[in-house]
């Protein structure tokens, strides 16, 4: 199981003479159907960059709540500078110097910049709000920070990088001891990153403490002290920067070298399923062109806010056309809707499967069947064939080797990664030819992942099926696709094929053009 | 052992059928003891055909309340099919006075007609239009109000044949109250259509998440607009019976059916947020309210202070349903 031996954080050369700023003993935490964090020991040091690593799901999300004092743990404990300590809140801990920025923003949208800035901690004269000084202060913030914000803007009228800088100026107002970053740069551009690390850097220098989480293998080449690898609420390993090479985190992480974690598909492309062209769509989809064969996986990355989910979801008929030409097996589909498309065998696997894959309230059975009711398996002329339809859902549980098999079971009862293939199997109960699977693995656990690794070999090796992957885990993209186009604000900006696709090369195409080059 | 066993049955049920069966314990108890009237054969029969009316309503509310809406104008459906269906009859009689049957008959059609196309305007507000179906059905029931208001001048309609009364509110088979043939059928019509049809399931599916039920290729405007159109015919059809058992046409008969009708599904264990919901349990719930309001009359608590207990048992089991949910999520850990 360990592949290596873990080191004992405290026990670093680094930090030997100064005490941790923040020492975590054996942190346990159960939510309804997992353990999400089982026993894990952390500790951050002053002056050090920690990076928090792991897969989706692996526990960093609430090892950092805790921390920010958003979730209670249920067991072990937590010492601030030295001295138990319990966070009542996350106020309390920000009170403590602990600040976090999380992927989900804390602002409030319809507020001005500097209201959010001071959201909670608002200066007043007497029973009323001090405004002017509030107006001076958040000036002076965010001029030290040197982030070109009005600080009379209003929230939601800023674009997400913009949104992002309030979130980290919020963390930054006051004295600060210890900071969290969730996948800060996710939306940043390269000039925007290079600020940020530049703000870590000051605040290093200061003897603040950084817990920074992070996918990107270069980020944590260039900024980070010690690693914290975590996988399935478990720690694996801390290792100090210079010992941690790209293999050894991936198999830290996934614990399996990369050949054993994603099966090798073999390409044999056959009849073209899907061919878009010039497609133009909701707010976001300019001009995208791609096709997609039968017996491949093709990807389709790209940051947030690309425009790569809703290229899939306009081919679904659930996002608006207003340009372009759709063809599903040579046929034209002037006007898609999910009926058609299902009809047509083209399956859709949206991204968020509690608020739009699966009705949690109804059973395994109920869901697997909802998309294929109308079928005559499923239904005769006035009555469901509810003997039948139990049947093949049954047998649908049993091949996706969904556990425990007990298909009369509320879905809300099953673990993530057992939802995910709820949600898989619906697609399954007519013969499919195309999948597109928007981030199917997105928070499940790493054997669910492989799980569907396979599923989607099985698919199109044995079926012949072909799969668009739209997805932002670029490990996925790279390891599983055969082709892959890299969208930039709404279009296509390359298509890589087979050997091409390399991190460096995608990741140089999801940004801006000038900077694309800097990374690594 | 034994009564580690029993604490377990009491807690399973309790997460499986809801507050109700407990409800229903200290009902038969509570009034049985308090007036030994109370579960006399009379009484149970008188029950259960006042039960039908409240029974037939809660379905129809159900099918909002699985959706995911409600309707607040179930009342007023019953209003307008009443004072419709008693002008119909009374002008046919008074043209020809011996069409009975011929007056019966249009009437109910008419009544029917009146009530459901107040489902169907419902039914486009709601889906179509995009109306929340709290202010469609709100607005619905002012306009139905006004409407059965103002073709009354707020005055009974009388001149009904009497034959209406006697075989659909009065009239017995076999010793069984008429309505209460009319409300079994519609119940098993229920059962059936929620448990053995797609679109019993499709109602469900939407109400539990109306994206995932779209992704699904499911036409979700076209189904509940289903459901407001059912809704409302089932409405109207207690509204006839009702309006029989009166023997007039009445502007103001369903006033406090939206809030029992709702109180019923919910103790009922229909879930507001929608997607749940049993037939079984919802007809129980609403004989349940009915039994309840006849004991109260039996131990002679004033009507006003009534309304203040049955205001307080739909809270009640409101908070029962919260306190369920959070046992469903505790056993959900282990």
């Amino acid at each position: 199981m360990a592949l290596i031996d873990a080191q004992v954080g405290g026990a670093s050369e680094r930090g030997a003479g100064a005490p941790p700023l923040l020492r975590l003993r054996a942190l346990s935490k159960w939510f309804p159907g997992v353990q999400a964090l089982d026993h894990v020991d952390f500790d951050l040091l002053p002056g050090e960059v920690h990076v928090l690593f792991g897969e989706n799901g692996a526990g960093k999300s609430t090892l950092i709540n805790i921390i920010a004092g958003a979730l209670k743990p249920d067991e072990g404990e937590v010492r601030l500078r030295g001295a138990p300590t319990h966070f009542r809140s996350v106020y309390d801990a920000r009170r403590q110097g602990i600040s976090a920025v999380f992927q989900e923003f804390s602002l409030v949208p319809d507020m001005t910049v500097e209201e959010n800035l001071f959201l909670g901690a608002e200066l007043t004269t007497g029973p009323f709000l001090n405004k002017p000084a509030l107006h001076l202060r958040a000036e002076e913030t965010l001029a030290r920070l040197g982030f070109a914000l009005s600080p009379r803007a209003r929230v939601n009228r800023l674009s997400r990088a913009e949104q992002q800088m309030v979130e980290i100026a919020k963390a930054l107002r006051s004295n600060l001891s210890i900071l969290i970053l969730d996948e800060p740069t996710a939306a940043l551009t390269e000039r925007e990153t290079e600020r940020l690390f530049q703000l870590i850097r000051d605040c290093k220098r200061q003897g603040a403490g950084i817990i920074y989480i992070t996918h990107r293998m270069n980020e944590i080449h260039r900024i980070g002290d010690r690693i914290t690898v975590l996988r399935d609420g478990r720690r694996v390993a801390t290792l100090q920067m210079t010992d941690a090479s790209d293999e050894k985190l991936v198999e830290l992480m996934t614990g399996r070298t990369i050949e054993a974690f994603f099966p090798t598909i073999d390409h044999h492309p056959g009849e073209e399923l899907l061919a878009v062209e010039g497609l133009t769509a909701g707010t976001l989809v300019r001009d995208v062109s791609l096709t997609v064969c039968a017996g491949e996986i093709v990807g389709l990355a790209g940051l947030v806010g690309s425009g790569k989910s809703e290229v899939g979801r306009a081919c679904f008929g659930v996002e608006p056309v207003s340009a372009g030409r759709i063809r599903f097996r040579g046929t034209p589909v002037p006007k898609p809707t999910p009926r058609r498309m299902l009809d047509a065998g083209l399956v859709y696997v949206p991204p968020d499967r509690r608020t739009e894959g699966l009705v949690v309230e109804r059973n395994v059975r109920e869901n697997i069947a909802l998309p294929t009711l109308p079928l005559s398996q499923f239904s005769g002329r006035f009555l469901l064939r509810r003997r039948s339809e139990r049947g093949i859902c049954a047998r649908l549980a049993e091949r996706l080797r969904i556990t425990p098999p007990r298909i009369e079971q509320g879905v809300s009862f099953f673990s993530g990664g057992n939802q995910q293939k709820v949600v898989l199997a619906k697609g399954l109960t007519r013969n499919p030819v195309l999948f597109v699977m928007d981030e199917p693995t997105m928070g499940i656990d790493v054997g669910a992942k492989t799980e569907v690794y396979n599923f989607m070999k099985e698919l199109v090796e044995r079926e012949g099926a072909g799969i668009l992957l739209i997805s932002s885990d670029l490990p996925e993209i790279l390891h599983l696709t055969h082709r892959t186009y890299v969208m930039y604000l709404g279009r296509v900006r390359a298509e890589l094929k087979g050997a091409e696709i390399t991190e460096q090369a995608v990741l140089s195409h999801f940004f801006e053009a000038r900077t694309a080059v800097a990374g690594g | 052992m034994a009564e580690v066993g029993v604490r377990r049955f009491a807690r399973l049920s309790f997460v499986h059928f809801g507050v109700l069966p407990l409800l229903l314990v200290i009902l038969v108890i509570g009034f049985g003891v308090a007036e030994p009237r109370f579960l006399s054969g009379q009484n149970v029969f008188n029950v259960s055909r006042q039960a039908t009316y409240l029974t037939v309503v809660s379905m129809a509310q159900m099918l909002a309340l699985l959706t995911g809406g409600f309707d607040l104008s179930v009342g007023v459906i019953l209003a307008m099919t009443s004072v419709v269906s008693a002008k119909a009859m009374a002008s046919v009689v008074a043209g020809s006075p011996n069409a009975v049957g011929l007056a019966i008959t249009l009437g109910i059609m008419a009544g029917l007609g009146a009530g459901t196309s107040m489902g169907i305007a419902n039914g486009l507000g709601v889906a179509v239009l995009n109306v929340s179906p709290f202010m469609m059905t709100l607005a619905m029931a002012s306009i139905g109000f006004g409407l059965a208001l103002f073709m009354t001048g707020g005055v009974p309609v009388y001149g009904m044949p009497t034959q209406f009364g006697a075989t659909l509110g009065f009239g017995r088979l076999l010793g069984v109250p008429a309505p209460v043939y009319v409300t079994v059928v519609v119940i098993f019509g229920m059962y059936v259509l929620l448990n053995w049809t797609r679109m019993g399931r499709y109602f469900y599916a939407i109400g539990g998440n109306i994206k995932a039920s779209a992704l699904s290729g499911i036409s979700t405007r076209s189904y509940l607009f289903m459901a407001y159109v059912l809704c409302g015919f089932l409405a109207s059809l207690g509204g006839v019976m009702l309006t029989a058992r009166l023997e007039t046409g009445e502007a103001n008969i369903g006033a406090a059916m939206p809030l029992r009708s709702i109180a019923a599904c919910v103790i009922g264990g229909v879930s507001l947020r929608g997607g749940t919901g049993r037939v079984g349990s919802v007809v129980l719930a609403a004989v349940f309210i009915e039994w309840f309001e006849n004991g109260m009359n039996l131990v002679r608590i004033q009507s006003y202070l009534q309304m203040v207990v049955l205001g307080v048992l739909l809270i009640f089991a409101v908070v029962m349903d919260e306190v369920r949910h959070r046992y469903v999520a505790k056993l959900r850990e282990v």
